[in-house]
């Protein structure tokens, strides 16, 4: 169990990253916090001959700053110091409340945000909060940058939609409008492990009427986002909130078995969870628009 | 900088206090390192993916995994280990004696793991709640002991501290 042997290449900058990936291509993987990519290279999952690793670039912000309606992090911004983060906590509750699930404190000590959303894992929160509030990344290579939405980085289980010479220099959360609610459910065997099943919401009270987004991890190849019809106050007395769940549960999700869990436990923590998640949320959209 | 492969840096690793000037190949793990370059085997080695949490060390004060980090990467950082924690006169860190005393270990394969895991929290341990100690250890397995002794051995540990420190003075 140790990796096979790779050139190991210490940039100090962001352009030097970007004409080591223009010269390197697909033979060079980027080296952020590790945690992902150490464990496949010690398996040997991968064995890329050029590793191009982030940690020693000058210059770059350790914590989440505030641009343009968006909180963002940079490449070495640790999961950890998201997590402590009042702007994070005050601005964009829903990844706050996330952060907590995402590995174990020793993990997020090292492993970074956009690491996260570049590994594109089908069982990871990150790019479910990150497709649920619609927030977007920042793509950069030697011939320039492109902002894509968080709808289109994922292509497939750890599959982005990078092109071999780019790198993602931002991930940028949206900061929550007054009107909003959020909420996060998981089940895991153990907490901090990958979920069998995860879903975030996203709630928007408008007069009586409540719109949910949800988005689940765990239940396809890659994050799914959906939107429930609109609901009255009178679906959270009844069963309509559980109905309609149901119906995306149903029409939209594709878990497999595996030897964590059958089809048919994920299916039935996919209706449990999005029907908590989705009258948390709402519940929390409710009183933000009171306060306002 | 680059580093093919078989070539090695020259690195500059402070372990428990102790510079050390050592040459590493860049895909050499910072547990082996340890344990075979510096000779310190109290860092255990359980599953080599981030699983079990036996190889945490402190890297610049922060717990981390040792068996996913690269020694290369570490170069200029301070690196404390298991072996860091005795005083060589004194005995038990109050943490290790607290492990003895509560039953937190006994074949000791995930001690270190513990121990480097609860080291920045033990001070704090006695007012968190239950929930909130057990998500601070919740990357540790333990697969002999049960967690139970290993939870009222990190709680205790700011205990034995005090009544040592009472002693002296
Ligand atoms: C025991 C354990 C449990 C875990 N549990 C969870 C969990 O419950 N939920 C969860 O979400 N994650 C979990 N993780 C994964 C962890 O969150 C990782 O830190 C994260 O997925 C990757 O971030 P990293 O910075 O470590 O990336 P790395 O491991 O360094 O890289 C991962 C991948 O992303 C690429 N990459 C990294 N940064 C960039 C960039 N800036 N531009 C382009 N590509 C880039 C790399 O080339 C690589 O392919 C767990 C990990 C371990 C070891
Ligand atoms: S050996 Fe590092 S976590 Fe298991
Ligand atoms: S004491 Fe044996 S594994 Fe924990």
């Amino acid at each position: 169990m140790k990796p096979a042997p790779f050139t190991y290449h210490r940039p100090e900058t962001r352009g030097e990253v970007d004409a080591l990936l223009a010269e390197l291509g697909s033979e060079a993987k980027i080296l952020a916090g590790g945690q992902s990519l150490i464990p496949i290279l010690n398996m040997r999952l991968s064995s890329p001959a050029h590793l191009i690793d982030l940690n020693h670039l000058h210059d770059e912000t350790a914590g989440p700053a505030l641009d343009d309606g968006h909180v963002t992090v940079g490449p070495l911004v640790r999961q950890s110091s998201v997590e402590r983060s009042e702007l994070v906590t005050e601005r964009v509750p829903l990844l706050a409340e996330t952060m907590d699930f995402v590995a174990h404190p020793a993990i997020r000590n090292r492993g970074t945000v956009v690491g996260s959303i570049a590994h594109a894992d089908p069982a990871a929160e990150l790019p479910a909060v990150l497709a649920v509030l619609r927030g977007e990344v920042v793509a950069r290579s030697a011939t320039g940058r492109r902002t894509i939405p968080a709808g289109e980085c994922f292509r497939g289980p750890l599959e982005n939609s990078l092109e071999d010479t780019e790198w993602l220099e931002e991930v940028r959360w949206p900061v929550a409008a007054a009107d909003q609610g959020f909420a996060f459910e998981e089940f895991a065997r153990r907490s901090g492990d990958y979920a069998l099943c995860g879903v975030a919401a996203r709630a928007e009270r408008a007069g009586d009427t409540t719109t949910v987004a949800l988005g689940y991890l765990g239940m396809g190849d890659v994050p799914v986002c959906t939107e429930l019809p609109p609901l009255g106050a009178s679906a959270f007395e009844t069963d309509e909130v559980e109905d309609a769940v149901a119906r995306v549960v149903e029409g939209q999700l594709d878990p497999v078995d595996d030897i964590h869990a059958t089809v048919a436990f994920r299916t039935h923590l996919a209706r449990r969870l999005g029907a908590t998640a989705v009258r948390r949320a709402a519940a929390k959209a409710d009183t933000a628009g009171q306060d306002s | 900088m680059a580093l093919n492969p078989g070539e090695s840096a020259r690195i500059e690793l402070t372990v428990n206090g102790i510079a050390h000037q050592i040459d590493v190949e860049a895909r050499w793990l910072l547990s082996d390192v340890l344990r075979h370059t510096i000779g310190l085997t109290g860092t255990h080695v359980g599953c080599e993916h981030g699983v079990c949490g036996c190889c945490t060390v402190l890297i610049d004060g922060e717990p981390a995994r040792s068996c996913l980090t690269f020694a290369v990467q570490t170069d200029g950082a301070a690196i404390t280990t298991v072996e860091g924690l005795a005083a060589s006169d004194d005995g038990l860190h109050p943490l290790q004696e607290s492990f003895r005393m509560h039953h937190g270990l006994q074949c000791g394969y995930c001690t270190p793991g513990f121990l480097m895991t609860a080291l920045p929290i033990y001070e704090r341990a006695p007012e968190m709640s239950d929930e909130e100690l057990r998500k601070a250890i919740s990357g540790q397995l333990c697969r002999c002991t049960g967690y139970a002794g290993i939870l009222s051995a990190i709680r205790g540990a700011a205990e034995i501290e005090r009544s040592r420190k009472g002693a002296e003075s």
